[in-house]
């Protein structure tokens, strides 16, 4: 804090802002700032070890001009994948550590987290989680597979595609810098006031600047991918022989679009009381602070949706590949989902029936909560009789989906037992409440990404991933997710509520105890994973596969594994829905002649040079370095009026080069012996 | 020009209305009618009534806003297949969701809150 140095000369303010050697926590001598310190240390050691890495095998000019400055979707949605399982890592050792100090922080034993630092981590956890895992695995797998699926070559703004991941990259930075310089918002994932409003310090506004930097980063995609969607599907590809999928990528972005202006604009107020000292969200001066709470819910219920909308498009894939069967209810699934669509847009004030709008207001919201769960019922009848006489192939992926449906549909149910408001006032804020969003979350959201990572790997890198660690991974999951989270559903009911860091009494520990072991399952879970990724790519010659391993029904199953940076050498005409299974029945040769040059956009480092000055701007806000700030704004305007000059955005890749590719390229072995 | 990624098979249902001068001309002629009209009714205090006024002011600014809609900005059913209008309606859904909500849940939120003194609602350190 600046008070507690008095004496600093008035240039270390200007060059510094508010940041001290005293907002350094791993300088402090305390148990936090050792907890802290360990940590830095650990980070600091692994990052110098990759970076040294990187350099040591000259990987960086690779790296910059294949992927740090790729318009290519596919990379896009890779890079998106990796930054989201980063910060899964991040968030889930926010939950070990809640989790540890829950289990034993009973009557005189204090636990090993201060309430302040412990409040920081559920913040961190539940923020991180939603925004930079969730989010970043759902536009991570949209990118990579929705212009595949709707036979295109790029999305419709590719620039803005790598600008948006930079965007979302650097805002996620900005949260984990706060680990290490200054502290963390403690008002919660959503930000509540009056906490976000009296909270010294850095923390909240990390928390603004992260989350608006990575919005905008989120808001940019939807309008790419809706636009992608509506312009440029594969000619006779209607929209209602348009892959499930991609139906519920183009409702998630339309949702996005809705909605996180909503989010951009509420946080902007926020800000705007914090530093400006406006009273938007305060009890005086004509402020409210219940305005913050609905209108940040007007976003957040419908994000929630949009988390799960796209895992319901990977669900609605991986259930007829794996069945041998077309989607039942193709129809009613598309209906389902942009009937969500519309409802999640109308039920946010279940999240504060608590508040007090009285019954009238209640039972209205209360009423359109229920009906959501009708349209996704809906879905969850069309897979299961997908699968009814079907000749169901127990993969890594279709594991996850039981898992889902299972876990998922109790989710679901404990969901509708909140809907109803009078019951609500007993659980709200309640560990039932913890309980019942994590259910719907990891046993939607995560499974979700699990199936579509084990399904669609493959077609990313040309091999399989290890089927025994990817089956080690799911039942660690499955069974850790419910050892840590029954006890709190059981703890809910008893009156148990969230966000403490120390309890009185004794007879719960026990239930922690449990809850903490299920989280070390998850970590199990979360480690076989990762050997699972690690022992594929040591194997990657014996997992090698064609283009169709999975004798997939959609478009991207028809390109080599990976696919060529042009997707299609010729973009195919669509005559049916599951049209790779469609042109399979037909007898579908691949043609071998008559490529023409393919025109494509041009990498561009404007988007890293953007994503880094937008970075050095929230830093500057975060710690009043105010020429920070100014200075790199002002850069981020140039920058991005220097690129409207740039006009070699495109090129032409060759038709030799096509034809080259076309005749070595990996596709499936059928087709190969065909061409031979 | 055309943009580097969008290969042509996406331009074919592309359909730019560009307007005519006799639109435009229409356009210009009926919003100034629905602006003077409001201007007459409140300037020459026509009616006795306040309330009569001011609805009448903004339903005319509502007849105001598809003026401006169809004759300037030219959305029709026609235009990019459709999905124009779609979108405006989306839009003018969750707008009236948003907004129209928000009023009844704060109106609520607010007619249900505890007395509070008038001196403790004015000060800000609360």
């Amino acid at each position: 804090m600046p008070e507690a140095m008095p004496h600093r000369a008035p240039v270390w303010d200007f060059l510094f802002g508010r940041l001290t050697l005293d907002s350094l926590p791993f300088l402090k001598p305390d148990l936090e700032g050792r907890i802290v310190l360990v940590t830095l240390v650990v980070v600091a050691l692994g990052g110098v070890a990759i970076l040294g890495y990187i350099t040591k095998k000259r990987l960086w000019g690779y790296l910059w001009h294949d992927w740090f400055t790729s318009v290519d979707h596919k990379k896009l949605g890779i890079m998106y994948m990796i930054l989201g399982t980063v910060m899964l890592l991040r968030g889930f050792s926010d939950a070990i550590m809640m989790r540890a100090q829950q289990a034993y922080a009973f009557g005189p034993q204090m636990g090993y987290l201060p309430p302040e630092h412990y409040d920081q981590i559920f913040s961190a956890h539940g923020a991180i989680m939603i925004f930079f895992v969730a989010m970043a695995y759902i536009v991570g797998l949209m990118n990579y597979v929705m212009p595949l699926q709707i036979g295109a070559r790029d999305v419709a703004f590719p620039f803005l595609n790598n600008l948006s991941f930079w965007f979302t990259f650097w805002g996620a930075i900005l949260f984990m810098v706060s680990l290490f310089v200054g502290d963390f918002s403690t008002a919660g994932w959503l930000g509540y006031p009056p906490v976000s409003e009296l909270q010294q310090g850095p923390g909240v506004d990390y928390y603004i600047w992260g989350l608006q930097l990575s919005g905008v980063g989120t808001l940019l995609t939807g309008v790419n991918f809706v636009t992608t969607i509506l312009k440029m599907r594969a000619p006779g590809m209607t929209m209602m022989k348009m892959p499930v999928f991609s139906w519920t990528a183009l409702c998630t972005s339309g949702l996005i679009i809705a909605t996180f202006p909503v989010l951009t604009a509420t946080l902007l107020l926020l800000s705007l009381d914090r530093y400006l000292g406006t009273h938007f969200f305060t009890s005086g001066f004509g402020g409210n602070v219940m305005m913050y709470i609905n209108l940040i819910w007007v976003w957040g219920h419908p994000e929630v949706y949009i988390l799960i909308l796209p895992i319901f498009g990977v669900y609605s894939e991986v259930v007829p590949t794996f069945s041998g069967k077309p989607l039942f209810g193709y129809s009613s699934m598309v209906y389902a989902t942009v009937a969500i669509m519309i409802l999640s847009y109308l039920v946010w004030l279940h999240h504060f029936f608590t508040m007090g709008s009285g019954a009238d207001v209640n039972s209205f919201f209360s009423l359109t909560t229920m009906m959501i769960s009708i349209p996704t019922g809906v879905k969850i009848f069309n897979w299961l009789f997908t699968m009814y006489r079907g000749r169901v192939h127990f993969t890594v992926p279709m594991l996850w989906t039981m898992g889902f449906l299972f876990t998922f549909t109790i989710g679901g149910m404990t969901g509708v037992m909140l809907s109803v408001a009078p019951a609500d006032f007993l659980l709200h804020n309640s560990l039932f409440l913890i309980a019942h969003f994590h259910n719907v979350i990891i046993g939607g959201v995560v499974f979700g990404v699990f199936a579509a990572v084990n399904y669609w790997f493959p077609k990313a890198f040309g091999f399989k991933l290890d089927e025994s660690w990817g089956k080690a991974s799911f039942w660690f999951w499955l069974v850790g997710f419910w050892v840590a989270f029954t006890p709190l559903y059981i703890m809910g009911f008893m009156g148990v509520t969230r966000r403490l860091s120390h309890f009185d009494n004794p007879a719960l520990q026990p239930y922690f105890i449990v809850a903490a072991f299920g989280a070390l399952l998850i970590a199990l879970g979360i480690l076989a994973f990762i050997i699972q990724i690690y022992v594929s790519i040591v194997r990657r010659k014996a997992y090698a596969v064609g283009g169709d391993p999975w004798n997939g029904r959609t478009l991207e199953w028809s390109t080599s594994s990976p696919p060529p940076d042009y997707n299609f050498a010729f973009i195919p005409n669509i005559h049916a829905r599951d049209a790779w299974t469609d042109m399979k029945k037909h007898g579908y040769r691949r043609p071998l002649e008559g490529f023409h040059p393919i025109h494509m956009p041009k990498n561009t480092a404007a988007g890293a040079v953007i994503g880094v000055l937008s970075f050095l701007c929230c830093f500057g806000l975060v710690w009043y370095i105010w020429w920070l700030a100014a200075a790199s704004f002002v850069g981020i305007i140039v920058a991005a009026i220097a690129h409207t000059f740039n006009y070699h955005r495109d090129f032409h890749i060759h038709a030799e080069e096509v034809r080259e590719f076309e005749h070595t390229g990996n596709w499936q072995a059928e087709t190969q012996g065909a061409r031979a | 020009m055309s943009h580097p990624s969008s290969p042509g098979h996406a331009d074919d249902t592309l359909h730019v209305h560009q307007g005519s001068l006799r639109g435009y001309l229409t356009g210009f002629v009926l919003a100034a009618i629905l602006t003077i009209i409001p201007f007459w009714l409140v300037m020459g205090h026509v009616f006795d009534s306040h309330w009569l006024t001011i609805t009448l002011v903004l339903l005319l600014a509502i007849v105001q806003i598809f003026v401006h809609i169809v004759y300037f900005l030219h959305l029709d059913t026609h235009s990019e297949g459709g999905w124009n209008m779609m979108a405006f309606i989306f839009t003018i859904v969750l707008v009236v969701i948003v907004l129209g909500a928000s009023i009844w849940v704060m109106y609520n939120e607010n007619a249900n809150m505890m007395p509070m003194s008038p001196q403790y609602q004015r000060s800000g350190d609360s």
